[in-house]
C-alpha cells in the first residue's frame, strides 16, 4: 500500500503507485537529530475546528506544560507495531496547537497530519479504524486525538518509500517500533526511509499499551467487556466489564499466532506459552481451502458456514453423550473428522470448511488458554490482537468455551481496540520512556 | 476424544480378499484349545486376543531310590521328558480387509472350545458385530474403549520389560527402552486417535479422562487429505516426511529477521502455522503443506500433554493411538514438541506393544475370573513379531502382491511363578540387568549376532543329540535351526525389535525358540554325566582343601568357584575344547586362570571381610552343572556354612544351557549331603536352602525373581549375595548396585570380551563389593590397606 490519500474507506481498487509526491528528499545532508534542540519544531499549522477550544483551556496549565515541554519529544507522535501479518500504527494529532507553533511547524509535519487525519484509508490496504479513535486525550501535556491505523506488513516497503517520499525523516530521526518487524525491517527503516528505530519488546509494549488504554478510556463506551450468558445464544449479550483491579490476569494476544501472558503486576508478567495456531493459520488454512484471500471474506465465509458438516461430533461417534467421560454430544471429537471420508469432502462447502477452520482454532486457542490459567491459578482472561477483529464469532465461543469448560470459574474478557495495545504502549514508550 | 481411530470403512476399506489362505503353523496357533477371545476393531486394523493352553516337553529329573537295588544303576539321577501344559496368550493384528478370512479360519480350526462370547472393543466392533457373531457363533460383548486401553498398558507395563520406549531419531539407536520400573502409576496415557484424549492413570481400576482434544489424527488426515488429494492416512505421513514445513508455516524469524532474543525463542521457531499461505496467489507443495500440518498438530498436541501433566504433576507420559502407531514420523514431532514445551523435564514415552493395549484390555476384562494379573507373564521372543515387525510404509495392497502376510503377533507366556524385585537392588527403578546395550553398540552388536550365528549349528547339533530315540528329532531341529537364524537376521536390521538387544536377549530368545520346537533341556543327558563324574571327586576335593591353611584355603576355595566356571557349554571357546577334549579336567582348568592381579580384583579386600565376623546369611546365585557346581560352588558353600552363614542357593527353575536347575540341585544336594556332614547339617538344620530364581536363563535379571526367594532372602536378612558365571554376573549385573555386599566372580570364556574389557582368554573378574553404608568404620578400614 501507499499512503496515498483516498477518501473512501472501501477503496482498494486504485493502483497504489498514485503516491502524490515524487520527489526525492531533498535535505540529505541533515545530521541525523537535527531538530532535537529545537523545542518548538512542531510548528504551528492550520488547526483544525477544535483547537481553539482548547487553546483556553491550556493557558491555565501553561507552567506545567513548560515543564513537560523539555522532556516532550517532538512531533509527530507515532507508536508502531510490525507483527507477522499486519502494521500497527497510532498516531497522536495534536489539537491544541498554538498559533505560535502552527507558524513554526514544518511543512512535512503538517502535511503528514493533514494526510492521515484527513483519510480513512490509504492506498489499498491501509485502513484507518475510524471506530477506535480516541478523542480529547491528553498525552504528555497535550490534548489530541489519538488515531488507530493498520496495514499488511508486506506492503511495509510502501509505507517506506511514503515515509521518504514525505521527507518523514526530516522531522525526527527516532521512531519507536515494537513487534518481530522492528527487528526485521530495521535495516530496511534505515536505508529506504533514513530512519532510525528504537526498538521495544512487543510483550512490555503490549501490557504497557491495555494498561494504558483501559486507564484513559473511562467514559463513553467501555474499552473492556464481556459477554453476559454466553452458554444461552439467545441470551447472550455484550456487557461493558470495569478492569479496576486487573490482576493477575491472563492476558492472550492472538495475532498471526498467539502469546499467553500472566500479568501480576503493571511491571511483573510472564509469557506462559505460546502457540503456533493463531490468526495466521485460520486465514492461511482458509485460503488454502477455500481459495480466499482476506481475513474479511474467510470470516464472511465462515459466518455462513457450518462446522459440524466439518468436524466429528462426540454423538458422532457415541449416538449422544459419552457419559462415562462427561463429553456433552455436541463436543468437537475431531475436528475436520469427516473428512476423513472421501463422501463428506465432496459434500461440505467453502463456507462450512471456512467455518470448521475458525472453530477448530478458536476452541484451540480457548482450551490451551483455559489450562494456562488453572496452572498460573489465575481466573479472568483479557483476549486482545487481532484475530478478534470484527470476529464476533470467536469471541462468543472464547467466551462460551471459558464459561462451559470451567464450570463458570473463568472469566473472558475483550477490549476494544484489540490489536493496537502493542503500537500504544511504543507510542507510551516515546512519550515516558521508562 | 476417547475413540481410537475409528474411520468410516470406505476411507481404508480395502476389499476383503477370500482367496488367501492362511498358514496356520504360523498365525493363530494353538487355536485347538483356544478360549476367551478378545477383539479390538480399529480404523484399519483387526487385534485378535485368545487364551490357550501349550503342550511342551519338558525334561524331569528324579533321584534313584538308592535303597534299592537300582542303586547299581550307574546315574546319578532319572531323566524323563514328561508333557507340561503352560498357558499362553496369543494376540495377532491383521489389517481389517482380512477379518473375514480370518474368521473363516478361526470358525475351521477352533474345536475344544466352550467360549459363547466374544469380548469387544474399538470404533469398527460395532460394524462387524453381526459378521463376527456369525462367522464365529459367539455373542459379541461390547467393552469401554478406554477402559480396555488403560487395562492394557497397565498389562505390558508391569509384565514385558523394555516396553516403553523414547525415541530419538537422530542418536544411534533410535530407540531407548526404559527399564522397568515396579511402580508404574501414577501415570499420563494421551491417546491420539481422530481427536485425543488424555487420561490420568492412579492404579490399576483408578483412572481418570483430565482432557483432551479435538485437533488429532483425524484432523491431520481429514485437514490431509482436503489439503493434498491424498486419501490414504500413511500415504499423507510419507508426503510430510519429505516435504518443509519453513515454506508454509510463518517462523519467528520470517517476523523478526532472526531470533526473538528477549525470550530466548529462536528463528526457526513456527511462530504461525499455515502463516504463509495466507495468500491467494501461491502455490503450495503437497509435501509442505502436509508437513506443516504434521507439525502444526503434533506440536499442539504436545504442549496439551505437557500442560496436564504440569497441572498433575506427572513426568510420565506415554503416547499412543493410531497417529503414534509404528510411525517413526510422528514419534519424531511428538518428542521434540514435548521437549520443546517441557525443556527436557518430561519426556515422551512411546509402547512397543501399543497397537495391542485395547485387545489386551477387552481380553483381560473377560478373563477376570482366572485372574490374570496374579500371575506374572513373559513375552515369548520366539512366537512374538517385533517392534516394526510390519512396515507401516507398506499398504495391503503392495503386500498382498507381494506375497506377505501383513500379520503381527504377540504371544505372552504364563509364568509359573510369580517375579519381583530382588529385595537387595539399592535402586529398583534405576537397575539395568544388561552390561551392554547391543541396541546401541553397534560393534559390539555385529560381534554377538555372529557369535551367536556361528554357534547355531553346534546347537542343533546338540538338539539332536539329546533325543536320540526321537528320529523326528532332526527335522524339528532343523525348523529351530530356520526360526532362530531367522529371528537373528531380523535383529541385525532391527536391533530394537525386542526391547534393547543384549546378549540376555539373545540367549533367551535361542531358549524360547529350542523350547517352540519341543528341545526343553539339550543338555539334560551332558549335565547329568558331568554330574556324576564331579561327585566322585568331591570327597577328594573336600579333603584337599581341609589339609591347607586356613588363609590358603580361602584362595584356593576361590580357584575352585573359577575353575570350575571354566567349564561351561554356553560358551563357544569352552565348548570347542571340551568336545574335543573330554579330558580337560579340574586341575587343568586351574592351570588355564589367570595368575594375580587378576583383570579385575579385590580379592584383597575379601580376603580380610573373612577375617571379620561372618555374614548372617550369602545368597550365591549358581551357574552351570557339573564340576562347576559340585567341586566349585559346594566347598565354597561348605566353608560358608562352616563360618556360621547361611547359605540360599539360588539355581534356574527351568533349563537353560548346562545351568544347573533347582530340581537337579536337589537331588545333588542330598547326595553331597549323604558324603558331607557339614552340608548334611546345614541342610537339617535349615541353614542351606535351596530356592528357585524364577528363570530360565543363563543370565540374571535381579528385577524378575521368583517371589518366594525374595521372602527367603528378607526373612534370613541376607547381607552377602555371590553371583558366579559369565552370563550373571558379566554380561548382566556387572554394574548393579546392591544394597549389602556382593560377590561377583567369573571367567572370561570370549576372546572378544576379554579383549574388550582389557583382559584375555581366562581373564578373571573377581568383584567385592560393599555399599558406602556398610563401609567398615575408619578404625576398621585403617587395618585394611
Amino acid at each position: 500500500m501507499a499512503f496515498n490519500g483516498h477518501q473512501r474507506e472501501d477503496d482498494n481498487s486504485i493502483d497504489e503507485d498514485e503516491t502524490p509526491s515524487k520527489q526525492l528528499r531533498s535535505n540529505n545532508e541533515t545530521p541525523p537529530g537535527h531538530f532535537r534542540n529545537e523545542p518548538n519544531n512542531e510548528a504551528a499549522a492550520p488547526a483544525g475546528r477544535a483547537t481553539s477550544d482548547r487553546r483556553t483551556s491550556n493557558s491555565t496549565t501553561r507552567h506545567r506544560h513548560d515543564s513537560m515541554k523539555k522532556t516532550r519529544p517532538p512531533f509527530p507522535w507515532f507508536g508502531m507495531d510490525i507483527g507477522g501479518t499486519l502494521v500497527k500504527l497510532v498516531y497522536f494529532e495534536p489539537k491544541d496547537i498554538t498559533a505560535e507553533e502552527e507558524q513554526e511547524e514544518v511543512e512535512n509535519l503538517k502535511s503528514i497530519r493533514r494526510y492521515l487525519t484527513s483519510n480513512t484509508a490509504y492506498g489499498k490496504t491501509g485502513i484507518r479504524d475510524v471506530h477506535l479513535e480516541l478523542q480529547d486525550l491528553t498525552l504528555c501535556g497535550r490534548t489530541g486525538n489519538l488515531h488507530f491505523i493498520r496495514f499488511p506488513t508486506h506492503d511495509l516497503p510502501a509505507f517506506l518509500q511514503m515515509g521518504r517520499n514525505k521527507h518523514f525523516s526530516s522531522l525526527h530521526t527516532t521512531l519507536c517500533a515494537t513487534g518481530g518487524g522492528a527487528y526485521k525491517f530495521e535495516s530496511d527503516f534505515r536505508t529506504m526511509a533514513d530512519l532510525q528505530l528504537h526498538k521495544l519488546d512487543e510483550l512490555d509494549c503490549l501490557i504497557r499499551g491495555v494498561l494504558y488504554i483501559d486507564s484513559v478510556v473511562s467514559s463513553g463506551l467501555s474499552e473492556c467487556y464481556y459477554f453476559e450468558n454466553p452458554t444461552d445464544p439467545d441470551r447472550c449479550i455484550q456487557k461493558p466489564y470495569t478492569l479496576e483491579n486487573p490482576y493477575p490476569l491472563l492476558l492472550v494476544n492472538i495475532g498471526s499466532g498467539v502469546s499467553i501472558l500472566a500479568v501480576y503486576s503493571k511491571n511483573n508478567y510472564k509469557r506462559v506459552t505460546g502457540t503456533s495456531l493463531g490468526g495466521g493459520t485460520f486465514l492461511g488454512l482458509c485460503c488454502l481451502l477455500t481459495g480466499c484471500s482476506t481475513f474479511e471474506e474467510a470470516l464472511e465465509m465462515a459466518s455462513q458456514g457450518e462446522s459440524t458438516r466439518v468436524d466429528k461430533l462426540v454423538r458422532d461417534i457415541y449416538g449422544g453423550d459419552y457419559e462415562r467421560f462427561g463429553l456433552p454430544g455436541w463436543a468437537v471429537a475431531s475436528s475436520f473428522g469427516n473428512m476423513m471420508s472421501k463422501e463428506k469432502r465432496e459434500s461440505v462447502s467453502k463456507e462450512d470448511l471456512a467455518r470448521a477452520t475458525l472453530v477448530t482454532i478458536t476452541n484451540n486457542i480457548g482450551s490451551i488458554t483455559r489450562m494456562c490459567a488453572l496452572n498460573e491459578n489465575i481466573e479472568r482472561v483479557v483476549f486482545v490482537g487481532n484475530f478478534l477483529r470484527v470476529n464476533t464469532l470467536s469471541m462468543k465461543l472464547l467466551a462460551y468455551a471459558m464459561e462451559y469448560w470451567s464450570k463458570g470459574q473463568l472469566k473472558a474478557l475483550f477490549l476494544r481496540h484489540e490489536g493496537y495495545f502493542g503500537a500504544v504502549g511504543a507510542l507510551l514508550e516515546l512519550l515516558h520512556p521508562s | 476424544m476417547a475413540e481410537c481411530g475409528r474411520v468410516d470403512s470406505h476411507t481404508s476399506g480395502h476389499t476383503m480378499d477370500k482367496s488367501i489362505t492362511l498358514p496356520p503353523d504360523e498365525i493363530f496357533r494353538n487355536l485347538e484349545n483356544a478360549k476367551r477371545f478378545a477383539i479390538d476393531i480399529g480404523g484399519s486394523l483387526t487385534k485378535l486376543a485368545y487364551y490357550s493352553t501349550v503342550q511342551h516337553k519338558v525334561a524331569k529329573v528324579r533321584s534313584f531310590d538308592h535303597t534299592t537295588k537300582e542303586a547299581a544303576s550307574d546315574k546319578l539321577y532319572e531323566i524323563s521328558v514328561q508333557e507340561e501344559v503352560t498357558a499362553r496368550l496369543h494376540f495377532i493384528k491383521f489389517e481389517n480387509a482380512y477379518i473375514e478370512t480370518c474368521l473363516d479360519f478361526i470358525k475351521d480350526h477352533l474345536v475344544n472350545t466352550d467360549t459363547k462370547v466374544i469380548k469387544a472393543t474399538g470404533g469398527g466392533a460395532h460394524k462387524f458385530k453381526e459378521l463376527i457373531e456369525r462367522k464365529l457363533g459367539l455373542k459379541v460383548d461390547k467393552e469401554d474403549e478406554m477402559t480396555c486401553l488403560i487395562k492394557g498398558c497397565n498389562f505390558v507395563l508391569k509384565n514385558i520389560p523394555h516396553e516403553a520406549f523414547v525415541y530419538a531419531k537422530h542418536a544411534d539407536s533410535e530407540f531407548r527402552f526404559q527399564t522397568a520400573n515396579p511402580d508404574i502409576f501414577p501415570y499420563l496415557l494421551v491417546n491420539i486417535g481422530s481427536g485425543v484424549s488424555i487420561v490420568k492413570v492412579e492404579s490399576e481400576d483408578k483412572f481418570e479422562r483430565i482432557g483432551g482434544s479435538s485437533i488429532g489424527g483425524g484432523t491431520f488426515w481429514g485437514l490431509g487429505a482436503l489439503l493434498t488429494k491424498t486419501k490414504r492416512f500413511d500415504e499423507l505421513l510419507q508426503l510430510a516426511s519429505k516435504g518443509q514445513h519453513t515454506s508454509v508455516d510463518m517462523l519467528v524469524k520470517d517476523i523478526y529477521g532472526g531470533s526473538y532474543a528477549y525470550l530466548g525463542l529462536t528463528g526457526d521457531l513456527i511462530a504461525s502455522s499455515f502463516g504463509k499461505s495466507a495468500t491467494a496467489d501461491k502455490e503450495f507443495s503437497k509435501e509442505d503443506m502436509a508437513k506443516s500440518l504434521l507439525h502444526m498438530i503434533s506440536n499442539d498436541i504436545g504442549q496439551l500433554a505437557c500442560l496436564y501433566a504440569k497441572l498433575h504433576n506427572l513426568s510420565r507420559v506415554y503416547f499412543g493411538g493410531f497417529f503414534i502407531r509404528g510411525h517413526p514420523v510422528t514419534m519424531h514431532t511428538i518428542t521434540y514438541s514435548i521437549n520443546f514445551f517441557t525443556k527436557g523435564e518430561v519426556q515422551a514415552l512411546f509402547l512397543r506393544h501399543e497397537g495391542y493395549l485395547g485387545a489386551i484390555g477387552a481380553f483381560l476384562k473377560g478373563a477376570e475370573e482366572d485372574n490374570p494379573n496374579q500371575y506374572s507373564w513373559g513375552e515369548n521372543y520366539a512366537g512374538s513379531s517385533g517392534l516394526m515387525s510390519v512396515s507401516p510404509d507398506m499398504n495391503p495392497m503392495q503386500r498382498a502382491r507381494s506375497g506377505t502376510f501383513p500379520f503381527d503377533m504377540l504371544e505372552m507366556d504364563r509364568l509359573e511363578r510369580q517375579l519381583v524385585n530382588l529385595p537387595l537392588l539399592q535402586d529398583p527403578s534405576s537397575y539395568i540387568p544388561d552390561t551392554v546395550d547391543l541396541t546401541e553398540d553397534a560393534l559390539a552388536r555385529e560381534y554377538w549376532l555372529y557369535c551367536f550365528e556361528e554357534a547355531l549349528d553346534g546347537v542343533v547339533k546338540r538338539a539332536i543329540a539329546s533325543q536320540p530315540e526321537m528320529p523326528e528329532a532332526a527335522a524339528r531341529a532343523e525348523k529351530f535351526r530356520q526360526k532362530y537364524r531367522h529371528k537373528l537376521q531380523t535383529l541385525r536390521q532391527q536391533p530394537f525389535a525386542y526391547g534393547s538387544l543384549t546378549v540376555r536377549s539373545l540367549l533367551d530368545t535361542r531358549e524360547h525358540c529350542l523350547n517352540e520346537f519341543n528341545f526343553p533341556d539339550p543338555y539334560s543327558k551332558i549335565k547329568q554325566r558331568e554330574n556324576d563324574v564331579a561327585l566322585r571327586y568331591y570327597q577328594k576335593a573336600v579333603r584337599s582343601l581341609e589339609e591347607l591353611s586356613w588363609e590358603e584355603r580361602q584362595f584356593a576355595l576361590v580357584r575352585g568357584v573359577l575353575a570350575g566356571n571354566v567349564f561351561d557349554w554356553g560358551a563357544k571357546a569352552v565348548s570347542d575344547v571340551l568336545e574335543s577334549d573330554p579330558e580337560f579336567g579340574f586341575e587343568e582348568a586351574k592351570r588355564q586362570l589367570e595368575v594375580r592381579p587378576w583383570l579385575v580384583d579385590s580379592y584383597d579386600q575379601w580376603l580380610e571381610r573373612q577375617k571379620g565376623p561372618p555374614h548372617k546369611c550369602a545368597l550365591f546365585f549358581v551357574d552351570n552343572s557339573g564340576v562347576d557346581i559340585i567341586l566349585g560352588v559346594m566347598p565354597f558353600v561348605r566353608e560358608l556354612l562352616s563360618r556360621g552363614t547361611e547359605v540360599v542357593l539360588a539355581s534356574n527353575s527351568g533349563p537353560a544351557l548346562n545351568d544347573v536347575t533347582n530340581s537337579e540341585l536337589q537331588i545333588l544336594t542330598e547326595r553331597i549331603a549323604a558324603m558331607d556332614p557339614v552340608i548334611q547339617a546345614g541342610l537339617r538344620e535349615d541353614r542351606l536352602t535351596l530356592v528357585q530364581s524364577g528363570s530360565s536363563s543363563p543370565c540374571l535379571d535381579l528385577s524378575r525373581l521368583d517371589k518366594v526367594l525374595a521372602m527367603v532372602v528378607r526373612e534370613r536378612q541376607t547381607d552377602l549375595v555371590i553371583i558366579e558365571g559369565m552370563g550373571r554376573a558379566i554380561h548382566t549385573n556387572y554394574y548393579a548396585m546392591l544394597s549389602c555386599e556382593s560377590l561377583k566372580m567369573a571367567v572370561i570364556k570370549n576372546s572378544w570380551l576379554a579383549d574388550r574389557l582389557g583382559g584375555k582368554l581366562f581373564s578373571v573378574v573377581f568383584k567385592y563389593e560393599v555399599p558406602p553404608d556398610k563401609q567398615p568404620s575408619p578404625d576398621c578400614a585403617a587395618l585394611t590397606p
